[in-house]
């Protein structure tokens, strides 16, 4: 087995009698895109600056290639960090900016120069490195950012967040780019965002953090279709959900729940032993859900409803109309299909829709 | 409706050209035409560079007014060194509850009138102060030392009275950088002096600036202090200003050295902003 770049063990993080992290432990292997991902607060940042060096850990071990790097200064680490607002240093030019970490390293001018026109071309933006910090776009100050810390060949690159600053076209163009730097410069990066669509886009594994815990790891694929917590699918991708007891449990997995309206969901448990007249959450996806004018052609599925289209959300392929069900007004938020076959729905059209029970999944509610 | 907005105009800035004109162009005109004018006889006048020729060739007064120039420039220095780490602490290192005290504790001196604060020293430095006996006291001399009037006295007492006006400036620019910016120093491999030297120096430039011009202008226009706590070798220029109004009732030779140090404190200005690479707009926002 070859080491990973970086490896956290048990990381814990204290203030006072909060714990921003909690155990934590992960490894990311050389040249891999691994997120952490989740909601504002969670801990992403706290865990990227015990990395960094800016935090002590309260307990746990940070190693880098093998190396316990505790005892290292940040100023020594071999990691490098884009900050979420991305603190260029505003006195320098762009060249200044980029050789400064060479500087620091008592490269000769010439050495310095010749890096950092490299590092310019690498980024695509050649010549620019008489230009000030204020001159450049956002996403032009960006890659800047990226390319200082590339020059210094960083077993780890950390990112917070680098792409929070943008608008929206922008930061869907600099996901691609991004995953394409990664590979020029081939390193390791580790990338937090609170954005699920930026971590399933780029990374090769994604934690899912909550409150200071690392709930599951895995592929985008994986955390997508086989969530392992309530909160995972909850957070990555759009869910439907419904809430209440459970009525019935197979051995094979299957499951009944009753909603406190009475509605009858079925769905499965995947394995985590769900008992009868336990709390229960239901998650179905909005692709999971066929719809259909003929109530025949959804027979074979153990959960079908009849409703009425309350609004249509148009997104090209990624269209949805929210249907509010006849039986106790809940809103159900289904994909429609590509075929055109219901390019011509319209508010109020009645529809019946279903799904089977293998695509709906269900977690135990949590006490708290 | 032009026309009204025109009047308003003119009425809002009013004050400003007021002041303008009565505090400050009006009595330097004056000031200027009063100097360069010769008494020759009961209430007659002519108009005479003499004024100025006595301020080139009397030694007394040329060597005065280079030595006042020179402390005042090596205040705004010593200040400066001790103003920017203090106001460093205040700005980046100090949080919350400790750095509204802290920053408190630079205006405490500023509730009691210069006078007062000047006696303070007086009462610290005098032969029977608290340090002459504090060093008795501890057997280091052996009998009373005088620490008053002399050149250091001085100084101590003008950085003292100058602080406040270094430190606030410096530490509104340094708190205008953003954290970040000083970690990022650090991840890319910086040591405390290069990113003290490369980024947080550069950065409060301005506020270096413009602490010292102000400092360097006290200083340089100071009377009380050089006059309390320096010896009689440490003449200040405002000194000779004073004599000339005051004692000798010499109001064209009073007026021909105010504008001497008019020019000369407009001259140093300029060398600082140059030096410092600043502008005076960029200094005073
Ligand atoms: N120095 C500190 N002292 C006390 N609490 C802190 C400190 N730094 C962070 N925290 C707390 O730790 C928790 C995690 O903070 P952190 O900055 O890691 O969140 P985050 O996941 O990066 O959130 P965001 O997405 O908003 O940046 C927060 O609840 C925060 O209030
Ligand atoms: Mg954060």
């Amino acid at each position: 087995m070859t080491t990973a770049d970086l490896e956290c063990l048990e990381l814990s993080k204290r203030f006072g009698d909060f714990t921003a992290v909690d155990q934590v432990s992960f490894s990311v292997p050389s040249g891999t895109f691994f997120s952490i991902l989740g909601p504002s607060g969670c801990g992403k940042t706290t865990i990227m600056r015990m990395v960094a060096g800016f935090l002590d850990p309260s307990s746990g071990d940070i190693q880098i290639k093998g190396k316990s790097v505790l005892d290292v200064a940040p100023n020594k680490r071999p990691v490098n960090m884009v900050f979420q607002h991305l603190a260029l240093f505003p006195m320098m030019n762009i060249a200044d900016n980029i050789g400064y970490g060479l500087r620091r390293q008592g490269l000769a001018k010439s050495e310095i120069a010749r890096k950092v026109d490299e590092a310019l071309d690498r980024i695509g933006l050649p010549g620019i490195g008489k230009r000030k910090v204020e001159e450049l776009s956002g996403g032009q100050k960006q890659r800047v950012a990226i390319a200082r810390c590339m020059v210094l060949e960083p077993d780890v690159l950390l990112l917070d967040e680098p792409l929070g600053a943008l608008d929206l076209k922008l930061r869907e163009h600099m996901k691609i780019e991004l995953k394409s730097l990664q590979a020029a410069f081939d390193t390791t990066f580790v990338y937090i965002t609170h954005d699920q669509s930026e971590a399933l886009v780029m990374s090769d594994q994604i934690a899912v953090m909550n409150k200071g815990r690392f709930e599951q790891v895995g592929s985008g694929r994986d955390l997508y279709y086989r969530p392992q917590t309530a909160f995972v699918a909850g957070f990555v991708g759009e869910s439907n959900r419904w809430r209440g007891k459970v009525t019935r449990s197979d051995a094979g997995g299957a499951l009944q729940l009753t909603t406190e309206a009475g509605l009858v969901v079925t769905g499965a448990d995947n394995g985590r032993g769900l008992a009868v007249g336990a709390e229960a959450q239901i998650f179905v996806r909005p692709e999971a859900i066929r719809i259909s004018r003929k109530q025949d052609e959804l027979a074979h599925f153990e959960n079908r409803m009849v409703g009425k289209v309350q609004s249509l959300l148009f997104n090209g392929a990624a269209s949805r109309a929210i249907l509010r069900s006849e039986a106790n007004g809940d809103d159900i938020e289904v994909t429609l299909p590509q075929s055109g076959e219901f390019a011509d729905l319209t508010r109020g059209d009645d529809l019946h829709f279903g799904w089977s029970g293998e695509q709906a999944n269900a977690f135990a509610v949590e006490a708290d | 409706m032009r026309a009204g907005a025109k009047l308003g105009l003119i009425l809002l800035l009013m004050p400003l050209l007021l002041w303008l004109g009565l505090l400050i162009i009006v009595p330097h005109i004056d000031m200027f035409l009063v100097s360069i004018r010769e008494r020759i006889g009961v209430g007659r006048y002519q108009i005479s560079p003499a004024n100025y020729l006595t301020f080139f060739t009397e030694p007394l007064y040329l060597v005065t007014f280079m030595r006042t120039a020179l402390m005042s420039i090596l205040t705004t220095a010593i200040t400066l060194v001790i103003g920017f780490p203090v106001a460093f602490y205040i700005a980046k290192v100090a949080k919350g509850r400790l750095q509204s005290s802290l920053f408190l504790l630079c205006l405490v001196p500023f509730w009691v009138s210069e006078l007062v604060r000047t006696f303070g020293w007086m009462i610290l430095l005098r032969e029977t102060g608290i340090f002459s006996s504090f060093l008795q006291w501890l057997g280091l001399v052996d009998g009373p030392v005088e620490m008053l009037y002399n050149d250091v006295a001085m100084i101590v007492g003008l950085v003292y009275t100058s602080m406040l006006f270094m430190v606030v400036p410096l530490v509104t620019t340094m708190e205008s950088l953003d954290d970040s910016v000083i970690e990022a120093g650090y991840d890319l491999g910086g040591s405390n002096l290069s990113i003290l030297r490369e980024i947080v120096i550069p950065h409060a430039m301005p506020g270096i600036a413009s602490g010292s011009i102000v400092v360097f202008m006290l200083s340089l226009g100071n009377y009380l202090t050089p006059t309390m706590l320096g010896g009689k070798d440490s003449l200040w220029f405002t000194e000779l200003i004073y004599s000339q109004f005051i004692v000798r009732f010499n109001w064209e030779l009073g007026a021909a050295f105010g504008f001497m140090l008019l020019i000369l404190s407009s001259i140093i200005v300029w060398a600082m902003l140059k030096v410092t690479g600043q502008t005076l707009e960029k200094t005073m926002t």
